[in-house]
């Protein structure tokens, strides 16, 4: 490995891609402000979940965002978080309704910050009245016990849709199936392959790979948001600009 | 900016554990392993808050006067149980363990019978849900490599053209798993990105 003072090549790679990343993120999201912010891409999905939000609002049913079971401390944290970003937006946008949305977790610190995140949501929207702890549930603390204790939650709460946000494996099938059950609507993504899979399978709409981190910004919540996913954009041609130099240069001998 | 402290607080942690994993300086790095060393601590916390919240939501339902949970009933009995019998004899008594895992193993393992109809009934449906090339090319890869680990073909795998197949064959979704791997790792950097700028702050302050 290439070494700079005891730096090592991969140390410095690293450090470079996430000044790049902030750079970008910060610039573009600036730059939008002061423009009129750049189109996103359509992605169908997007609109199948604004018609169910609207649906859900006009019926008087519940939304329910299921927030995965992500250790908050691990390596897929991020879709957790992003699972929590589209919670608060989805609280905004359905203050109206008759019917508050429901969050479920499968891990404590989950658990708290999306009590957490529909507080904020409300006291946002001058609404803080209308949130209630026990809307932002722990629904079990194994994937197994969590989709045992989202299943009810689905079938007994008056919901009409469902977003499936984090971090899952395979059971999460078990899930959409009873959501199916209830002829209920389901946007689903995930960080795990595995979930993935299994959830284009069984999903009314799924979102495949980083797709997942595009919820906040299509659901318009912030230029930030928007900005982060086009600090994305450069972040990948970078990479690719680096894989396909890479393979040129090993084919050439050079490195 | 509403909260103003606890972002600040909040960026200044983050950047202390992000520098100290890119920066070999030895106070740096030990900073950053109190902080994390903390946030376990906390998580711990959390966990327990977390089954605290479980506990009373499903003691409303045993308590409603309307749709009365039966089941709520029973599980919040069974966690009365549980916690009794692991603070009696401590939760790394052989007896309690075999108890547990006992219970736990086998309901588990039902689910994930349940879960293999289901997902066979969920293939057997897709192209209700979904149409188009996509859903043609998922079902045929699934197939495909059902066939390829069945092991069925594994007699013709001294024929050295099939074994190139068959090796070509498996090396695709590793090929395809590290692009949607890539994406995920790019997203998840903006997502902490977005947190240390405090654009994105998951709590209220």
């Amino acid at each position: 490995m290439i070494s700079v003072s005891g730096v090592g090549f991969n140390t410095i790679a690293g450090l470079l891609v996430v000044l790049i990343g902030a750079g970008a993120i910060f610039l573009i999201a600036v730059f939008d402000r002061k423009q009129s912010p750049r189109p996103l891409r359509p992605i169908a999905s997007f609109q199948s979940l604004r018609r169910a939000i609207g649906l859900a609002v006009e019926d008087g049913k519940r939304l329910h965002v299921s927030i995965g079971n992500a250790n908050i401390l691990s390596p897929n944290s991020a879709s957790a978080l992003v699972g929590l970003s589209t919670l608060n937006r989805i609280a905004q946008l359905s203050m109206i309704s008759d019917r508050p949305p429901i969050a479920s977790s499968g891990e404590g610190s989950l658990a708290i910050l999306s009590q957490d995140t529909l507080r904020d949501a409300y006291r946002s929207g001058n609404a803080l009245e209308q949130y209630d702890p026990m809307r932002a549930r722990l629904a079990g603390t194994t994937p197994m016990a969590y989709i045992a204790g989202a299943i009810p939650i689905i079938h007994d709460e008056s919901v009409a849709g469902n977003l499936l946000v984090g971090s899952y494996g395979s059971e999460v099938a078990l899930l959409t199936d009873a959501i199916d059950q209830q002829n209920a609507f389901s946007l689903a993504a995930s960080d795990s392959l595995t979930a993935q899979a299994a959830l284009y399978a069984t999903a009314n709409e799924t979102l495949i790979g980083e797709e997942l981190f595009a919820i906040p910004a299509y659901l318009q919540a912030g230029p930030f948001y928007t900005a982060s996913l086009h600090a994305q954009d450069i972040l990948r041609w970078i990479v690719i600009a680096v894989i396909l130099g890479g393979s040129a240069l090993k084919l050439l001998g050079i490195l | 900016m509403r909260a103003p402290i606890a972002t600040a607080i909040a960026i200044a942690v983050g950047l202390i554990v992000l520098l100290g994993y890119f920066i070999p300086l030895p106070i740096l790095q030990n900073i950053r392993e109190i902080l994390l060393g903390w946030a376990v601590t906390l998580a711990g916390v959390a966990a327990l808050v977390g089954i605290i919240n479980l506990i009373i939501t499903h003691w409303r339902r045993v308590s409603a006067t309307k749709n009365r949970d039966l089941y709520s009933a029973l599980l919040i009995l069974s966690f009365l149980l549980t916690v009794a019998a692991g603070v009696a004899l401590g939760p790394s008594n052989a007896q309690f363990q075999h108890v547990v895992t006992s219970i736990q193993v086998p309901i588990e393992g039902s689910l994930m019978a349940v879960l293999a109809i289901s997902l066979a009934y969920a293939s057997l449906r897709l192209f209700q849900k979904r149409k188009g090339l996509v859903a043609i090319v998922f079902v045929i890869s699934a197939l495909l490599f059902l066939l390829v680990t069945s092991g069925l073909l594994a007699a013709g795998s001294s024929n050295p053209i099939l074994a190139g197949v068959l090796t070509a064959i498996n090396q695709l979704p590793v090929a395809g798993a590290r692009g949607i791997l890539l994406g995920i790792a790019l997203g998840g950097l903006a997502t902490g990105l977005r947190i240390l700028m405090g654009a994105d702050r998951p709590f209220s302050g």
